[in-house]
């Protein structure tokens, strides 16, 4: 336990870190800062300490570090591109904004770095089994993916809401071997997800290891699956400086948990020049209390066993998130991320759903990529910050971006449809022969009123 | 120890240990069906034979509950539950039993009001202590200051994963009893009794704890007798939280009366 925070203490540890003082990089935890530790039920202490001494063991092993890069290099398909974003960039006042393309992975994104890590160290335990939550479905698809690959046997708990929103990727995780858990408890999303994984951890802890999908929750899951997802960072670091000479003037990402932001992040702390920008899920707006914006609005509170900024009443009783993106619907951050507000290290702003599925529009159409709902707050935040750090210079292109497009967007296609009211009352995309060409009877009729307001908007 | 400081959760089962039995605590949360109704019930628990009683806040993310109980917190916070109400509660029981009454609560309600300010009112209100399932001693600094400040009692887990070093450690960190989880679970019923809660026990004894209470799991006489053989008390949790739901205060005080005919030392040896 470590004292409450003080603005002293904060301002101290912005002021080392201006003035050189000890490198942000690796931190180990237990703690950072006021955040982090574990407020964990007594049953499962044993087991974080089996994953710790395992992880530790691990990564001064040379023999687990060649197994990590070969799966990397030849099964994930790492390093992972840096395009530079030309058409997407003259949105955002004219810097170059460059992405980090994680959409690229196996799986397609960010998610597979710190599973197949977490698997391999379920197999040196000698865990035959595990478990995970996902809200979008991409860290079950990658859990999922990595228990295929090594054997393992898979469960994972999904919200009954995500599951909905997202059911081609519960229908993925089946086709690998998963089973998938719809979680009807609470608000139906990620952190009711959790919860129940959990509950499974405890109970079935002796051959299951909780492949826990992003950098929060007790010690040593925070510093452990930013490690895994260090290689995001490192790699865009080395692209950047060779594709033009400089450090970036700024980096973004998304957070939910946070784990794909960590993991760019941490390659850049020790850089002073270089502005972190960290992009929560504003929902309908900040002031509506339909978020997720946990760092902006939250205060630090305890949720699944690190404390951390959360989103809570005057009662300690959680508040459900909103967001468009069930990647992002979670209440809480990861501990690190909110010792980084802390400091002053990282800047965290809101990105309403709105200006996040602007920015995906505009991907789509300028890069021909389409984006996660996730990264698409990221591209909006670029869009912002780019603006922002052009303001007033003769060079706009002077100025450097790196955002991390961390998972790609074909999950999306049906909100994104939704949203932007390409849908007949059926749910089938207006305007084509699924919409059209109904059976007979009075379906009939109401394809036709579809097709008229499809008439009517052209 | 000064008077002030004397354990109440402590008194109350050397109490039972005088009549040669092992106590009996039952568990129910506040709030549930409503207010007034789980301080009637409460009251039926004691008046039946239940020398310790368990007072739970309803919290949104219960990750310890079994369906039984997160259904029952669930409706309890729907039907307007506040934290506050649990000195209510608390305190409703108290003035009309001689039950230690603890509340049992996942930390972060507590740690919203201060630790200090909820210590400061749950020993207004009469209670013994709390029951922390998602705080070890580790990160308990706050709650040992103010549990000592208060004269609480602090009630922490000790599970069959549990490392001889952190048993000494959580031992040591406890006052009043030390709660040993039977099974690596969650709350609810269950057929029978896990083999490992005696030897959670024995260890537990043997690291230092005086009073050692065994629950998760415990939901009829039988296996009450069984436990009371070799453990200081008994936890009863779903079972009764599921009598409340069925058949109402009149079935919670007729559950007790029938568990604590377990409770002799006697008839578990014969």
């Amino acid at each position: 336990m470590v004292d409450a925070p003080t603005a002293g203490s904060e301002e101290n540890a912005a002021d080392a870190f201006l003035q050189g003082g000890p490198s942000l990089r690796n931190a180990s935890g237990p703690y950072f800062g006021n955040y982090g530790g574990r407020w964990m039920p007594e049953s499962l202490i044993a087991a974080l300490d089996e994953v710790q001494d395992t992880f530790e063991k691990a990564k001064a092993d040379p023999d687990f570090i060649a197994q990590l890069k070969d799966l990397n290099k030849n099964y994930s398909g790492r390093p992972s591109l840096l395009t530079e974003a030309k058409r997407f960039s003259e949105h955002a006042g004219g810097a170059r904004i460059f992405l980090k393309r994680e959409d690229l992975n196996h799986t397609g994104s960010h998610k597979i770095n710190n599973v197949l890590g977490q698997a391999l160290l379920a197999k040196r335990m000698g865990k035959t089994r595990v478990i995970a939550e996902t809200g979008a479905g991409q860290h079950g698809v990658a859990s999922a993916t990595a228990a295929a690959l090594l054997g393992l046997e898979c469960v994972v708990y999904m919200g009954a809401e995500d599951c909905r929103r997202q059911a081609l990727n519960v229908a993925r995780m089946q086709l690998l071997g998963a089973t998938v858990v719809p979680v009807t408890n609470g608000s139906q999303t990620l952190k009711d997800a959790i919860n129940d994984a959990l509950r499974d951890w405890v109970s079935n802890v002796e051959n299951t290891h909780y492949l826990l999908g992003t950098a929060a929750g007790a010690h040593p899951f925070p510093a452990m699956v930013r490690y895994f997802h260090e290689v995001i960072g490192e790699e865009a670091r080395s692209q950047i400086l060779e594709q033009t000479g400089k450090l970036p003037d700024a980096i973004a990402a998304c957070i939910g948990g946070g784990s794909n932001a960590i993991g760019l992040f941490h390659a850049f702390l020790d850089d002073a020049s270089v502005k972190i920008y960290g992009f929560e899920a504003g929902g309908e707006g900040v002031d509506t209390g339909r978020h997720a914006a946990a760092i902006t609005l939250g205060r630090p509170g305890v949720l699944h066993g690190a404390r951390s900024y959360l989103m809570q009443d005057e009662d300690g009783q959680t508040i459900e998130s909103h967001s468009i993106s069930a990647g992002l619907d979670y209440p809480s951050v990861g501990p690190e991320h909110s010792y980084l507000a802390d400091i002053g290290r990282v800047t965290y702003e809101a990105v309403t759903d709105t200006e996040a599925m602007d920015a995906f529009s505009l991907l789509c159409r300028t890069e021909g990529i389409i984006p996660a709902i996730e990264s698409s707050h990221a591209l909006a935040g670029a869009i912002k910050i780019g603006k922002r750090l052009t303001d007033g210079k003769e060079n706009p292109s002077d100025v450097t971006v790196i955002v991390n497009l961390s998972g790609r967007g074909d999950k999306d296609v049906e909100t994104a449809a939704a949203w932007f009211n390409m849908l007949d009352e059926e749910g089938h995309v207006k305007g084509t022969t699924l919409s059209t060409r109904k059976p007979k009877g009075p379906a009939e009729r109401t394809s036709e009123a579809a097709m008229d307001v499809n008439e009517d908007h052209n | 120890m000064t008077e002030e400081f004397a354990s109440k959760s402590a008194a109350a089962i050397d109490r039972a240990k005088a009549e040669g039995r092992a106590a009996l605590v039952g568990y129910l949360p506040a709030g549930y069906p409503t207010v007034q109704e789980s301080i009637e019930a409460g009251i039926a628990l004691a008046r039946n034979g239940a020398d310790l009683i368990e007072i739970g806040i309803p919290y949104s993310d219960p990750v310890m509950d079994g369906p039984v109980i997160q259904a029952a917190t669930t409706e309890a916070i729907s039907n307007g539950f506040r934290v506050a109400n649990v000195f209510d509660v608390v305190a409703g029981i108290t003035a009309v039993t001689d039950a230690a009454v603890l509340v049992m609560t996942y930390w972060n309600p507590v740690m919203r009001m201060g630790v200090d300010e909820f210590s400061r009112r749950l020993a207004e209100a009469g209670g013994a202590g709390l029951i922390t399932p998602d705080l070890v001693p580790d990160e308990a600094r706050e709650w040992i200051e103010a549990s000592n400040k208060y004269g609480l009692d602090r009630v922490f887990l000790v599970a069959p994963s549990s490392t001889p070093e952190r048993l000494d450690m959580t031992v040591k960190a406890s006052r009043g009893f030390v709660y040993a989880v039977s099974i690596m679970g969650v709350t609810g019923t269950r057929t029978s009794v896990s083999s490992s809660a005696e030897s959670v026990v024995a260890r537990a004894h043997a690291a230092g704890a005086e009073r050692v209470c065994v629950g998760l799991g415990v939901s009829n006489p039988d296996h009450v007798r069984e436990i009371a053989a070799y453990a200081d008390g008994v936890i009863v949790g779903t079972a009764l939280v599921a009598a409340l739901r069925d058949g109402g205060v009149d079935a919670v005080g007729q559950l007790t009366k029938n568990l604590s005919a377990g409770l002799g030392r006697a008839a578990a040896e014969a």
